[in-house]
């Protein structure tokens, strides 16, 4: 139980740490902190006498007060959910992320799922039967997987299935015809939406992670305890799952957490690319729109998102691997 | 490395009884046998190395080309618009739609690439060996401050966190911009290099040699990171991956400065002026993507080639080599797995 609380402590103090980092880079941002923010307000013609209460209603942070005043402030917002105003969208960011979180979160563990079963998958069978034409052939693909971006994947699923064959759409989460709700045309648009950012971002992930089961399947394979096992006479079934499957998976399932961070920063790229109205697509019209509060919410909530899935990765760890549950949490 | 220090640990270890003092010459003909010949039969037998290798040495070729310029600059005009690749051997690779020759594009960003490539996968592997040896080796206090470190830096999405720095930092030296796309690489890898050397410094051979009184970067430099070479190899790899990956997605969306055009802003260009909307323009979406795969792929193919080198569990199993090579290198890693 200690370690587990111990574990769930130590988001909130993850969190404030990134949130002081991203309040350093606001500040770090070229032209002084507000000036590009100023010149923008002006440009867009609100009056001179009221762009400071602008820019602290934008941004949460009083332009003219010290340095360690800003800081408080914005860690106050921060910690009451107030992320300030999007300038480009007009809106709450706080609102705008709400909307666009649900859909990140959909194709990341969407995507990671799948890669995962399916590389473990072919991974243990190209293990067991080591040297055949499936494992030739798979462990060729699996490298050549590797070695290709997800984002061209995307590319070229857009290229034919979008644009030229016209299969599936080439922007937003949902049909804008649709009404949500508990509906099957519902549920059917969003799947017909998401499926080809899912597909895309799932077939990079494949290869790694097959040629990383191959591997450790092998190993556990040679382990002596395999050779026990057999000679005790157990089911195939049984050694497959709970002495090979077991042990070849271990060492992945920590990788993973590294993964989903990779992942969850791959999305920008990915949601730019089919219109998809995520995160990480929402940051990237921030960066564009020079709309510094609403990239800075973006960039929060990722990095918040992350942690929380790091920290629930982390602490189911103990499900699969019974050494760590016995409380000991260093391991050494 | 044959120094000095290595007759004195074999001296110590054979006693006064040995007369038979190797020479300088003959250490460093045993080490150059022992850790550069046999590594590269081995690696070479693997088919993967060799064409690893061939690919690699392409991109060399085209980033000699470039720096001793001897194939044309791009510009706009210099033939006619879209031509398709193999049409005319002037232009083999075909033009963009302003008449560019992309054979000239590729070429000319090739030793800007393999500049940022290096940068990325040296300073993640670099930093993340030194951190994660330092704080599985000293343990205690040392190691829980690098830890709580390194976590949160791993807390931090990577890409977002560059796109935040690349428009703070405008980089445009490869090498700085190699650093910045793996800023915080490093953490994710050091903590699983921490966790091998905790299971190494558990040995007899590094016990032994800390009774001896051996100095800790002494250990770390001779005992532990040979130990931690196949390892890090094969993670130089990714991170060079990665840094591709990441810069060529930045340079796509618009993120990162232009300099030029290089294979990011080539697709980007390609992506946006009409190559995603016909057959016309297709080749100029797909020239770039191949210059980018065929890069990872040729390093993922030496690195799975060179596993095999340092990896004798998977070496053997798979075809098994010679049993000498097989039982020296044994020793040397067997710890690891």
């Amino acid at each position: 139980m200690n370690y587990y609380l111990r574990r769930t402590l130590r988001i909130p103090l993850t969190v404030f740490a990134v949130a002081t980092l991203s309040f350093g880079l606001i500040r770090l941002l070229p032209g002084g902190p507000f000036t590009q923010l100023r010149v923008q307000l002006l440009r867009q013609g609100v009056p001179a006498e009221q762009v400071d209460a602008r820019i602290q209603a934008l941004q949460n942070i009083r332009p003219e007060a010290p340095l360690w005043q800003q800081y408080l402030d914005y860690l106050v917002g921060v910690v009451q959910l107030d992320l300030g105003e999007s300038i480009s969208y007009g809106a709450p960011v706080l609102e705008i992320i709400a909307r666009a979180l649900p859909w990140t979160v959909l194709l990341v563990v969407v995507s990671t799922v799948l890669m995962f079963v399916i590389g473990v998958l072919i991974g243990a069978v190209q293990a067991y039967w080591e040297g055949s034409i499936f494992d030739t052939v798979f462990s060729g693909s699996s490298i050549f997987l590797m070695a290709v971006p997800y984002y061209i994947f995307a590319v070229i699923f857009l290229f034919f299935l979008g644009y030229q064959f016209q299969l599936f759409p080439t922007g937003n989460a949902v049909a804008r015809t649709v009404e949500a709700g508990f509906t099957l045309e519902y549920f059917t648009s969003v799947l017909h939406h998401a499926a080809l950012p899912i597909i895309a971002f799932t077939i990079g992930g494949i290869g790694s992670t097959a040629l990383n089961m191959r591997s450790n399947s092998i190993q556990v394979l040679g382990k002596e305890y395999v050779e026990v096992a057999r000679l005790r006479g157990l089911s195939d079934g049984r050694i497959a799952t709970r002495y090979v499957a077991q042990n070849a998976i271990l060492p992945m399932y920590t990788g993973l957490l590294l993964l989903i961070g990779f992942r969850l920063g791959g999305t920008v790229v990915l949601e730019e690319i089919f219109s998809y109205p995520g995160l990480g697509y929402y940051l990237i019209e921030a960066v564009n729109a020079n709309d510094y509060p609403l990239m800075m919410g973006c960039f929060l909530v990722i990095t918040v998102t992350l942690v929380v899935a790091v920290c629930v990765a982390d602490l189911t760890y103990g499900l699969i691997d019974p050494r760590i549950s016995a409380g000991d949490t260093d391991g050494y | 490395m044959a120094t000095e220090a290595d007759s004195t640990d074999e001296i110590d270890w054979r006693s006064e009884a040995s007369s038979v003092e190797m020479s300088r010459r003959e250490r460093l003909r045993e080490f150059g046998r022992r850790w550069i010949y046999e590594p590269a039969v081995i690696a070479w037998a693997d088919m993967r190395t060799r064409i690893g290798l061939l690919i690699l040495s392409v991109y060399g070729l085209m980033a000699m080309v470039e720096v001793f310029g001897l194939w044309r600059n791009p510009s706009t005009n210099q033939a006619d618009p879209l031509l398709k690749p193999f049409e005319t051997m002037q232009f083999p690779l075909g033009t963009t739609q302003s008449g560019v020759d992309l054979l000239a594009l590729i070429i000319d960003s090739t030793p800007f690439i393999l500049l940022m490539v290096l940068a990325g996968g040296v300073w993640a592997t670099g930093i993340a060996v030194l951190v994660g040896t330092v704080s599985g080796y000293k343990g205690g206090t040392v190691d829980n401050i690098i830890t709580s470190i390194s976590d949160f830096f791993m807390a931090i999405p990577g890409l977002p966190l560059v796109i935040v720095l690349a428009i703070t930092f405008k980089p445009e030296n490869p090498i700085f911009l190699g650093v910045i796309l793996t800023i915080n690489y490093w953490a994710g890898l050091g903590r699983s290099i921490r966790s091998q050397v905790l299971s190494i410094r558990e040995s007899s051979y590094i016990e032994a040699a800390r009774t001896m009184g051996t100095s800790t970067p002494r250990i770390l430099l001779k005992d532990v990171l040979p130990n931690l070479m196949p390892y890090v190899m094969v993670n130089f790899v990714l991170a060079a991956r990665y840094t591709i990956f990441a810069s060529v997605g930045l340079y796509f969306l618009g993120v990162l400065p232009y300099t030029g055009q290089n294979w990011g802003v080539t697709l980007n260009y390609a992506y946006e002026r009409g190559g995603l909307l016909t057959m016309e323009a297709f080749h100029w979406l797909l020239v770039p993507i191949v210059a980018i795969v065929g890069l990872t792929f040729g390093l993922i193919l030496v690195s799975q080639g060179l596993d095999r080198v340092f990896n004798p569990q998977v070496r053997t199993r798979l075809t098994g080599e010679s049993e000498s090579i097989e039982e020296e290198s044994d020793t040397t890693t067997s710890g690891l797995m």
